[in-house]
């Protein structure tokens, strides 16, 4: 039986936590990572005054605090009345994804950033908006509406290339979180950004031209492509933002909002990408899944 | 889907690792030990010292100095009655540049010259480092103030000495610190009011100076020797001349930056 309550609680908990990565990048962005030298209080207190870095820094923890206790919430309610065994282990991996995103951001600040943690953080904020997102979309209406599943024959399998653009999507965000964290340059982010986009074009134009007829595929392959091509725009704009305002004495307003709309949809682009993946699964048969069951009926 | 959610998890967290274990080496941290040990220097003959003078010039276009805006904290904001500028570049009205960290960079005899007793000062005043530019001994103090009506952290981040970062109370208490190797230079950012930078030129030996307003420095009682003289900016990075000094002797090495 549909949960409608749960449903909208589950897209709470998304908004909250692509808000909270919008949080996050406010703080790189504004160089405040460091403006609050303790953890887990902030200048020994729980609310110190918010201005300067302290306002972005405290804010996110802030945030990250609310996440987490909306993300037991979740825990809780998904293992109180879940049906699906693996939906309530879900629940209790976000969990352990937020529990673990947070000693991340602890370390980030005693350890005075360094850069495998603070990548890692970074990396663990999508997955974790990503998992957010799923649970949002496996406790809707439509996703407990079984559709029959359409064939698909092309090669390579829609199901490999399902599977394989999240993985791109996330060397992507990692390379581009290695970058801002200074690991390394920009020019291995700037070639990701091509490849990521010819596998998103390649698997949106593959679903659109075979299974535009049904509607889940259609509406993942479109959100896709519209998040994907917004990415990069918006990744030039932050580029050329930063290169802009490289004398200026503190970050500048163009620089930081560029740059964190790309943060955030870089998760979205994570997130769709995830979306269009569980879809194909959903609603395309697989042709090995076939033959093994013509065999079966042959034996 | 189950399967699905199982091998999408264990990908990403082969992925989740393999990004984290890329700079790892980058991180290791210098131990905080002193340079090797070398014999104590005997003090320079007076009669015998030498002086290097100089000044650092500008050429070129200078560069409009940059409004910064303090809006985000009201208490920097106050303090100045005008919008302050930033002190990356400034200057000098008769041309030549400010800020400039000049050192004997190599020649001087393998001894270890003692730290100076006095502790030297940095100021957080107006949201803004004072000074913005100096030169410590490996050792010597540095007494670190806090004069203005708010929260301030102080962050260093050297290469060869230990990197900290620590809150200062608006009128707190003053912050005795030292790096015990030598390092040209190290800066020093607050976190806090992002446009606050300061860089520190920690030396093993005492010949060292900074430009002030009028572009010009001075380094004094140096044995006589053949030295190589560096001078640091901000911006414009280092430039190295080559100079000779005997008894008593008072040579000049002016350098240039070109804007």
């Amino acid at each position: 039986m549909h949960n409608v309550w749960l449903h909208r609680y589950t897209v709470l908990v998304a908004v909250c936590t692509l808000f909270l990565v919008v949080a996050g990048g406010l703080v790189t962005s504004n160089d405040a990572g460091l403006s609050v030298p303790d953890w887990p209080l902030s200048y020994g207190k729980l609310m110190p005054k918010m201005e300067g870095g302290i306002f972005f820094e405290h804010g996110h923890r802030m945030v990250a605090t609310t996440v987490g206790m909306l993300t037991i919430g979740l825990a809780i309610w998904l293992w109180r009345s879940e049906q699906r065994r693996w939906m309530r282990r879900l629940g209790f991996i976000a969990l352990a994804a937020v529990i673990v995103q947070g000693i991340l951001g602890g370390m980030t600040v005693i350890f005075l950033l360094p850069k495998p943690v603070s990548i890692s953080h970074a990396c663990l904020a999508q997955l974790f908006f990503s998992t957010t997102v799923l649970i949002a979309l496996f406790t809707s209406a439509e996703w407990k509406r079984r559709l029959p599943m359409v064939e698909d024959d092309g090669a390579p399998g829609l199901h490999l290339l399902a599977a394989a653009v999240p993985l791109f999507v996330l060397t992507q965000l990692a390379l581009g979180a290695a970058a801002r964290h200074r690991a390394i340059g920009v020019l291995p982010h700037v070639i990701g950004a091509a490849v990521v986009m010819g596998m998103i074009l390649w698997i949106v134009i593959r679903t659109l031209v075979r299974h535009s007829g049904v509607a889940p595929l259609r509406r993942s392959a479109l959100c896709l492509l519209v998040i994907g091509v917004s990415q990069v725009f918006l990744g030039v704009a932050a580029y050329m933002s930063r290169i802009a305002t490289v004398d200026a004495p503190q970050p500048m307003a163009v620089m930081v909002t560029f740059t964190v709309a790309h943060v955030a949809v870089g998760a979205l682009t994570m997130a769709a990408s995830v979306v269009m993946t569980a879809e194909v699964f959903r609603n395309v048969r697989r042709p090995l899944l076939d033959m093994r069951a013509g065999a079966a009926v042959r034996a | 889907m189950k399967k699905f959610l199982l091998s999408c998890g264990a990908a990403s967290l082969l992925l989740l690792s393999a990004c984290g274990s890329k700079t790892e080496t980058t991180e290791t941290k210098k131990e905080e030990a002193p340079a090797a040990a070398a014999p104590a220097a005997a003090p320079v003959d007076d009669a015998n010292a030498a002086t290097v003078t100089g000044k650092v010039a500008f050429s070129g276009t200078k560069p409009t100095p940059r409004n910064i805006s303090m809006d985000a904290t009201p208490a920097c904001a106050r303090a100045h009655t005008t919008p302050p500028k930033s002190q990356e570049v400034v200057v000098n009205d008769n041309g030549t540049l400010r800020n400039t960290f000049v050192w004997v960079k190599a020649g001087l005899p393998d001894k270890q010259w003692p730290a100076a007793a006095t502790a030297v000062k940095l100021d957080q005043k107006g949201c803004m480092y004072e000074p913005h530019v100096f030169g410590v001994m490996a050792n010597q103090n540095i007494e670190v103030t806090n004069s203005d009506p708010t929260n301030h952290n102080i962050h260093p981040q050297p290469k060869e000495n230990r990197e900290w970062n620590e809150s200062q109370p608006p009128k707190g208490e003053a912050k005795m610190k030292s790096f015990p190797r030598q390092e040209v230079m190290i800066p020093v950012k607050c976190n806090v009011h992002p446009w606050m930078r300061s860089y520190i030129g920690v030396v093993n030996h005492p010949f060292f100076a900074v430009t002030g307003d009028d572009g010009t420095f001075t380094i004094k009682g140096l044995p006589p020797g053949e030295y190589t003289i560096e001078a640091w900016h901000e911006k414009y990075g280092a430039k190295e001349m080559k100079v000779t000094v005997a008894p008593k002797d008072s040579k000049t090495a002016d350098f240039d930056f070109k804007g």
